[in-house]
């Protein structure tokens, strides 16, 4: 067994109310590719910012070199040799991969005046990108590279402090496959040289390539250690799945109506390249699925003219409408309550009643004059039929929780007349009480016959609520599951993609 | 919100007093219908830069548009003997002619207004030296345009024309920012341009209105000022005079942010900076120090504001915590949403420390 670098030991960490990592021990040897795999919100990333110094664990304990820490600051880590690549790359776009590499730490002469030794950095930076083989020199600015040569220099920065362990937290999920490839052999050349990588990815397929051992996490928990030669799809998807999920569904009353809306090869920017196509009945819980980042979002927001369209068409019972807007889509009936609600949803500072009407305030206004009458009714109303826990309905928007603000956002919505309705994450940080006040709400909209389409990356919402699920995958919908075929298996596969398996079959 | 235009009034009527104790020649009736004017000559203008700052932005060209408005408008009615209505509709037009290109280029072209405004500045001033080739344009002693100077410069019962057109108009604005479905946009807006584009509303035709607006206004403000002082010379008329609005607006109580103000705090700073430059007359101070003593009363006023509000933030934040607190342990709140949120805050790399 080789030297083992770090151990992680019996890690809890919890938040107020809910419990990120629950007992995961963890330990990395010289020179070992791990791979860490699990659903969106599994606790992969609480871990690594554990490891990284960023979060302190409740419990357990870190043993590096023989020494054993309750909790290590970010220095420390630093100093142990633990790195890390970004998801979203955490470089500064307008400095130059030299002075992006030793960011913090330049090297200085000119004594008291403390100049920055720019050669000194580029002639030092220059053997690192020629052991990763980049083809662009240290006085690049990093805004001209491409995400892959971004990953370089953040590579790089890794082997200037002498990393020991670099942490890739999903690495090419901007790739291309040719770049992937590329740094599948970088990341076999820092295991040849003893550096030892964590790999977290959603991708099985690169998983399988480059891991030496795997390990699952799912709801805080570690629930599976694969050895290389266990490593297959069917059992990593099957460690990953498997909670206990709670009976939250609760049947249409009437099959779901006739008509709806039919989105027929949608274009959006996010994607450029690929097709959507999805249609939602009246009547209908729509779940769609997928990875963080598989095109949901992008979807959600050109149905409503966030984002202009690309290409494609929306129809609402078999005719077309224009979304240009989103008050051409407000127009047409079709709302959007959006994944960030303190950015999107709410005007924070404003009060309940004020973010109630935003969007319908030329109702309740006789020659644009607001009636403060009508407007208070209806932002009452609004309070009282979502059970909104505010002391009146002029309290700041900022002062109640989370729930009882994406009530307000779907108050918003309600005092007028939606025909079709995105929810983006609905119960994203919302409380279990008003969790299922949402879902039952979702219910009773659908019975009044609007289509729902609910985009959620919580397994359990997304099996429990919806009536039909459709998963999306790289920008595109890669199928669409009916109840009797509902299970997490299903579900993962699609989200994790056909495509990904055939590539990965083609692989050595 | 009230509060702190009860605070400025109150501390207009405190300093008022003190200077009059000291003088009583700042309370009689001829200083302070002098005063009034002047309140109303800058408070017409105040306005305009007070929604623009509720947007999020700002105007800088105001005084240069004074200066090429002005050339414009004495020209019109001197050289070209144009009938003084007709005069009149060209520079209300052409304020908002400037103030919708301004308004086009922020939003549409997605300009910082800084800059587009900082740009109109140097333009307008520039366009308005050349057009006279840095010559004053003044009145002769014909009768130009006399009925329009009597309305502008002249007075109801001894209060100034100017003074009645600010309330005049100030209650017109004050009816659209507080009670219009316009000004409910306007500081949603301000607030959060982003949610407000979720809820449906066009926020660059709100931003662009808001410019407009002030165009308008400053059109406005030109044919008084060319009344006041009977003549404009391109290179100096006008100049500084954005800064007294934007001054105004602040001390009112707008952020800069964005999002906050009202329409009678905007008139009640304007008059208090009137007040202050008068004091300085008054009470023998150096007229040198004049924009010091200014300076000095708006930094202490937004200081006060701020401590002021943070505090009222910390109580709040306080009350909120006191209303969460048991339910999230009655009801272990926040299960499962917690870790993915906590997944979207930024890591923050090892090696950067």
């Amino acid at each position: 067994m080789a030297e083992i670098l770090f151990e992680l030991a019996g890690i809890s960490k919890s938040y107020p109310g809910v419990i990120a990592l629950d007992d995961v021990s963890l330990r990395v040897s010289r020179g070992e590719v791990l791979g860490l795999i699990g659903e969106n919100g599994a606790g992969k990333s609480t871990l690594m910012r554990v490891l990284g110094g960023v979060v302190a664990p409740s419990e357990g304990v870190i043993r590096i070199g023989g020494q054993e820490h309750a909790r290590m600051t970010v220095t420390e880590a630093t100093k142990a040799g633990i790195a890390f690549v970004h998801q979203e790359l955490n470089l500064f776009e307008n400095l130059d991969v030299a002075a992006n590499v030793f960011i913090g730490r330049e090297p200085l002469v000119g004594g008291p005046l403390k100049l920055v030794d720019n050669a000194q950095m580029r002639a030092r930076v220059s053997p690192l990108l020629a052991r990763l083989g980049a083809d662009f020199t240290p006085d690049t600015l990093v805004d001209d590279l491409s995400i892959a040569e971004r990953q370089m220099v953040e590579i790089a920065k890794a082997l200037s402090i002498d990393a020991r362990v670099i942490i890739m937290d999903e690495p090419t999920s901007s790739l291309t496959i040719s770049e992937t490839e590329r740094l599948l052999e970088v990341i076999a050349d820092l295991k040849a040289h003893g550096i030892a990588v964590i790999y977290i990815s959603h991708r099985l397929g690169e998983i399988m390539t480059c891991a030496d051992r795997v390990v699952v996490l799912r709801d805080g928990r570690t629930v599976g250690e694969l050895a290389r030669h266990e490593l297959s799809h069917a059992a990593m998807i099957r460690l990953m799945i498997g909670r206990d999920l709670k009976a939250l569904y609760t049947p249409p009353k009437r099959p779901s109506q006739p008509g709806g809306c039919d989105i027929a090869g949608l274009v959006t920017s996010a994607f450029p390249d690929r097709q959507i196509d999805l249609s939602v009945r009246h009547g209908e819980i729509l779940g769609l699925a997928g990875l963080v980042g598989a095109g949901r979002t992008s979807l959600a927001r050109a149905a409503f003219g966030i984002d202009p369209l690309l290409g494609g068409e929306i129809r609402i019972d078999n005719a077309a409408v224009g979304v240009a807007s989103p008050r051409d889509a407000i127009r047409q009936g079709i709302y959007l309550v959006p994944e960030d609600r303190k950015k999107s949803g709410l005007v924070l500072e404003l009060p309940i009643r004020e973010n109630v009407t935003l969007a319908s305030l030329l109702n309740y206004a006789r020659m644009w004059l607001v009636s403060g009458v009508d407007e208070r009714k209806v932002a009452k109303e609004q309070v009282r039929r979502l059970a909104i826990k505010a002391p009146s309905i002029d309290m700041e928007a900022v002062t109640l929780s989370g729930g009882n603000q994406q009530k307000v956002v779907l108050g918003k919505w309600l005092s007028m007349q939606p025909r079709v309705m995105f929810f983006d994450e609905p119960t994203r940080g919302v409380d279990v009480g008003a969790k299922s006040e949402i879902y039952a709400l979702m219910r009773e909209l659908a019975e009044q016959g609007v289509a729902i389409v609910m985009i959620s990356s919580d397994m359990e919402e997304v099996i429990g609520v919806s009536d039909r699920v459709a998963v999306m995958h790289e920008g595109s919908v890669s199928g669409v599951l009916e109840r009797p075929q509902f299970s997490e298996y299903n579900v993962l596969r699609l989200a994790m993609g056909q495509a990904l398996e055939t590539v990965e079959a083609a692989a050595p | 919100m009230i509060k702190k235009e009860l605070g400025l009034g109150l501390l207009l009527v405190v300093i008022s007093a003190i200077t009059g104790a000291i003088n009583p020649a700042f309370l009689s009736l001829v200083n302070l219908l002098n005063m009034a004017n002047l309140i109303g000559l800058f408070g017409v203008f105040a306005l305009g830069e007070g929604l623009v700052i509720i947007t999020g932005g700002i105007d800088l060209s105001l005084g240069s548009m004074f200066a090429l408005l002005g050339v414009v408008f004495v020209d019109l009615l001197t050289t070209y003997q144009v009938p003084w209505p007709i005069a009149l509709l060209a520079v209300l037009l052409g304020g908002l002619t400037l103030g919708g290109i301004q308004g086009f280029l922020i939003t549409r072209l997605k300009m910082q207004p800084f800059i587009v405004t900082l740009c109109g500045l140097l333009i307008y001033r520039g366009a308005a030296r050349y057009y006279t080739t840095d010559s004053t344009r003044g009145f002769g002693y014909g009768d130009e345009a006399g009925a329009l100077s009597d309305i502008a410069s002249g007075n109801v019962a001894g209060v100034p024309n100017s003074f009645i057109l600010l309330i005049i108009l100030a209650l017109i604005l004050g009816v659209l920012l507080h009670r219009s479905v316009y000004g409910r946009w306007l500081y949603a807006v301000g607030k959060n341009e982003e949610a407000a584009r979720f809820s449906g509303i066009s926020t660059n035709i709100v931003i662009a209105t808001a410019y407009i607006i002030s165009g308008g206004l400053a059109g406005v403000s030109t044919v008084l000022f060319v009344f006041y002082t009977n003549s404009v010379s391109p290179s100096s008329f006008g100049n500084f005079y954005e800064l007294y609005a934007i001054a105004a607006a602040v001390l009112g109580g707008c952020s800069l942010r964005g999002g906050e103000g009202s329409i009678l705090g905007i008139v009640l700073g304007t008059a208090l900076l009137q007040v202050l430059q008068n004091l300085v007359n008054i009470l023998g101070i150096p007229n040198s120090l004049n924009f010091a003593v200014m300076g000095t009363v708006i930094l202490i006023g937004v200081l006060a504001d701020h401590q002021l509000q943070a505090r009222r933030r910390r109580k709040l934040a306080l009350a909120g915590l006191a209303r969460t607190a048991p339910r999230s342990t009655l009801v272990q709140g926040q299960q499962g949403a917690s870790p993915r949120g906590a997944d979207a805050l930024p890591v923050r790399t090892g090696d950067q420390a």
